[in-house]
């Protein structure tokens, strides 16, 4: 036990300090929200660590200081003791005062509510991956989502199929996503940075791999990337790899599952209208680069187990798949 | 061998219930080794992510229904008919049936690791792989196709049917079968503390078996239950099941509090300090543990009067608990402490229990529990309080009441090295998952990266988990030299206050050869209102009737199995062979001659 308390006092201090080298930390907060919860946090575990050494010292005390010993006399056999009683059954009551009072005021504070102008963004959980939508805008993107800085985000969460929970632990806690139900987070991020967060949720075989991004942008980087994601998709120059790439997408089964506006209205799979842009894919598993994009269109199961994306039947050629990769990298 | 299968001998079926217990243990164990292997580096890949499911959900549902509650039964089935100075359980064929469903359910639910060839599947590829909670809209046929659900539904639903048997049971042993003055009042904590958890069982597995029943139409039968798209809410789920969840956490860890509400006293010469404090704090945690489900679903977005509703219930249910710790903590007080494997496990539950109190008030805050729920927070707490709290508990039980089940005593040498190991494995494997789960990593995910910066957090888990399993080691070598070597026990070897203390070890079929009439809270000691009781005497001054054994609760129970397999297979000829099984064996059993 004394072991404990070292790890309890100097682990916990460090830790509760820096964040740094943890991207998903939930003692970095970035937003009003994910502070909120924090400092709620602290407040509740100092409590306990008090509770914790007070009822940890009277149980080592009492089992060193009254062990038995040749020649002690026998006990006294106290049966109880009634005021000691009502004491100890007071004590923690008081104490959980402390904690329910600000608990139950932070859960009106972070009940989702925002004020009208906030920027409204659509959330749809998939079996593994993350769709996004911004109503007000007119995009539609997956697994990154921008957010400008210093604005009042409502994040609107929803599941096309089973449950899951969109998590980004340092821009606040986690919603579950059910079908048939929307679930509501506020958030206002208060820090530039590029955040990951996971799905929460066991949500069935890659439940592991359903990871997502949160990118938040200076306000003009933000209305930069909204001016590029309502942009037409980049047309592949004439007799380009990217344009074979076109041609291989048009006629394969690609079309039936994802969208890339004016080419697939597919809605199975991921939105790629602007698949260039993004900085991984996968559900944030891979980096956005050809060989991972090679190897994903080829086989997906192998990357991410129990993906719906499966191998194509006949399988697509090796130039087919450059081909792919290439225009699917020009659609910046 | 025949005399085992057809025994009715309360007894013998607590020595049933422990063995198969505790093999299930070893294999909910193993099961965990293999998922802390899995995760001792980033980017794992000893496993598959689908095997890693069926590997948490089995371990789950392993050590609930197959591990830790028949722990305590075995105990409730062996001690309190002696601590009540009973002959036997009030129905002893029914206890026999409780038994061999319990067995049934749980070979059938492992089953399912083995027999994929017969579902056109590898072996390990049809176990349940939705988690021990098993969320709906994942469990319906649309998203879960193979078998492995309908095992793991049908299994439960077995499982169940042997829990409310044994419960009415004890329910009618403890209110009836008492001896002669041995008032409510005077029931050792250890009978109090199971009578309230046969309440808990007996209302909350009902909850539990309308869930999995509607989950089993919707799989089977095409009703829409849980699905939205029909008009209904996978949500149901959710409530149904916590509903019966929270109280199962309390049906798990009240026999644990009983145990040691029995070990202290003991070994530190004291009463039990507050005795009627602890037996309505008892009471009270069963009833308030009907009033917190919904803490297990701060993150499903009920709104903010009902989080702050159950937030309030659930820090309420602090108060009752630390009352206990108190309680126990006084009656170690001014005490002659004898140091003992048993005392060293009963102390070592209250020290980790208490952690797990407090992580366990920090997730009845819905706000910081938003950033904390299904995290490896969580399976910090749940650890600390089902491992650290029951399993601590249940081997303060085992090496208490071991040489009165077996006649030996274990060895306390090699017992101490196994509470080291365990205290500080069981610290070492939780204790950093505090951190790894405030530092984002989410539970029941079969892999995690390096960037994530908790790999040699759960190196450091995997290496304590390791350590248990050595500690697990000890214990059976300890009980199988024991069995040899073992010293014999006499009828009391420790001091104790309680009425089994007063026959030999192990006790003789008919336990009391004299009914002992009591007059005080502790019969064996001397307090300030009486002497201690006479021992009853060795030989009977009266020959004793002792009812035989039974076939039929076996063969009553190996209907059931015949049934879930029926479904699994969808054969409907082999439902009627279950049923008629079933109904040969109550018919059989209802107009068997017996006498108790």
């Amino acid at each position: 036990m004394l072991r404990y308390r070292w790890w309890l006092t100097s682990v916990a201090l460090w830790l509760l300090g820096c964040g740094g080298p943890y991207p998903q930390s939930t003692f970095a907060p970035r937003s009003d929200f994910a502070r909120a919860s924090d400092v709620l946090f602290r407040d509740i575990f100092w409590w306990a660590v008090v509770v914790f050494i007070v009822l940890e010292t009277l149980l080592l005390f009492a089992i060193i200081r009254f062990r038995h010993r040749e020649g002690r006399a026998e006990p006294k056999p106290t049966h109880g003791h009634t005021i000691l009683e009502i004491a100890w059954t007071l004590a923690p009551a008081v104490i959980l005062v402390f904690v329910a009072v600000p608990t139950v005021r932070t859960i009106f504070t972070t009940a989702g509510d925002v004020p009208p102008d906030a920027l409204k963004v659509e959330v749809v959980g998939h079996q593994w991956w993350w769709e996004y939508k911004y109503p007000d805008l007119g995009i539609t993107t997956a697994n990154e989502m921008h957010v400008p800085v210093g604005k009042s985000v409502q994040v609107a969460i929803t599941s096309a199929d089973v449950i899951h929970s969109f998590w980004a632990p340092v821009l606040g806690g986690k919603r579950d996503a059910i079908p048939g139900r929307v679930n509501y987070i506020a958030f206002r991020a208060d820090s530039t940075g590029d955040y990951s967060g996971q799905c929460a949720e066991f949500c069935g075989a890659s439940h592991g791999n359903m990871r997502l991004r949160v990118l938040v942008d200076r306000d003009s980087a933000f209305q930069a990337w909204v001016d590029d994601e309502k942009a037409a998709p980049a047309l592949p120059p004439k007799a380009s790899l990217a344009e074979q790439g076109k041609t291989v997408y048009s006629r394969s089964a690609c079309i039936g599952c994802h969208t890339i506006q004016g080419v697939s209205p597919g809605i199975i799979g991921p939105n790629l209208t602007h698949v260039g842009s993004r900085t991984t894919i996968a559900a944030g598993l891979f980096p956005n680069d050809s060989a991972h994009l090679a190897r994903w269109i080829a086989d997906a199961p192998s990357l991410k187990p129990g993906a719906l994306m499966t191998r194509m039947q006949p399988p697509l050629t090796d130039a087919d798949i450059a081909a792919l990769v290439a225009y699917l990298q020009s659609l910046k | 061998m025949k005399s085992w299968l057809t025994t009715t001998d309360h007894k013998r079926i607590g020595l049933l219930y422990f063995w198969t217990a505790f093999g299930f243990f070893l294999i909910g164990g193993i099961e965990a080794l293999v998922i802390r292997a899995q995760l001792a580096q980033p980017n794992g890949h000893l496993v598959s992510a689908e095997t890693y499911n069926q590997l948490f959900t089995m371990h789950g549902t392993t050590m609930v229904f197959l591990a830790l509650m028949p722990l305590s039964a075995s105990f409730f089935n062996y001690i309190i008919p002696l601590q009540i100075g009973a002959r036997d359980v009030a129905f002893p064929r029914l206890n026999a049936f409780s038994y061999w469903v319990f067995l049934c359910g749980g070979l059938f639910l492992n089953a399912s690791w083995v027999t994929g060839p017969l579902f056109h599947a590898g072996i390990l590829n049809v176990a349940p792989d939705a988690g021990w909670f098993g969320y709906a809209n994942l469990t319906e046929r649309q998203f879960s196709p193979g078998p492995n659900i309908d095992f793991w539904l049908l299994g439960l639903q077995i499982l169940g049917i042997s829990s409310l048997a044994a419960g009415f049971n004890f329910i009618v042993t403890i209110l009836n079968l008492r001896a002669p003055g041995m008032k409510m009042m005077r029931l050792p904590t250890f009978t109090w503390m199971a009578l309230i958890t046969q309440f808990l069982i007996i209302t909350a597995f009902p909850v539990i078996t309308v869930a999995l029943v509607f989950l089993m139409f919707d799989r089977f039968f095409g009703t829409h239950f849980y699905v939205h798209e029909a008009g209904a809410t996978p949500l149901l789920w959710q409530h149904l099941f916590w509903l019966f969840g929270h109280p199962e956490v309390y049906i798990l860890i009240l026999p644990a509090m009983g145990i040691v509400s029995e070990v202290l006293p003991t070994f530190s010469r004291k009463p039990l300090f507050g005795y009627p404090v602890v037996v309505y704090s008892g009471i009270l945690i069963g009833f308030m543990g009907w009033g917190v489900w919904s803490h297990h679903m701060f993150a499903v977005g009920l709104g903010p009067i009902a989080d702050s509703v159950f937030a309030a219930t659930t820090m309420l249910i602090a108060v009752p608990t630390g009352v206990k710790i108190f309680n126990w903590i006084a009656t170690l007080w001014g005490g002659a402490i004898r140091g003992t494997t048993a005392l060293h496990f009963a102390v070592g539950f209250i020290a980790m229990f208490i952690i797990g109190g407090l992580s366990g008030v920090t997730h009845a805050s819905p706000p910081a529990d938003l950033q904390q729920t299904d995290t490896y927070y969580v399976v910090a707490h749940i650890h600390y309080v089902l491992f650290g709290g029951t399993i601590m508990g249940l081997f303060a039980g085992i090496y208490y009441w071991w040489p009165k089940m077996t006649g030996r005593l274990l060895s306390e040498a090699l017992g101490k090295w196994h509470f080291w190991l365990q205290f500080v494995g069981m610290n070492l494997a939780f204790f950093p998952m505090h951190f790894i789960g405030l530092l984002g990593m989410p539970r029941r995910i079969y892999t995690y990266g390096p960037e994530l910066g908790v790999s040699d957090l759960n190196l450091v888990s995997t290496v304590g988990a390791f350590l248990i399993g050595l500690a697990i080691l000890v214990f059976l070598f300890n009980m199988w030299w024991t069995s040899r070597r073992g010293r014999p026990a006499s009828n009391d070897p420790w001091g104790g206050a309680t009425l089994e203390w007063s026959i030999p070890s192990p006790p003789p079929v008919y336990n009391f050869s004299v009914i002992p009439t009591v007059a005080g809270r502790l019969p064996r000691w001397r307090t300030e209102r009486h002497e201690p009781i006479q021992d009853p005497p060795a030989v009977p001054p009266a020959p004793i009737h002792v009812p035989g054994g039974s076939w039929w609760p076996l063969v009553a129970a190996l209907g059931l199995p015949v049934m879930a397999l029926a479904a699994l297979t969808q054969t409907m000829w082999v439902v009627f062979v279950g049923v008629a099984l079933l109904l040969f064996g109550i018919y059989r059993w209802a107009f068997e001659p017996f006498e108790v």
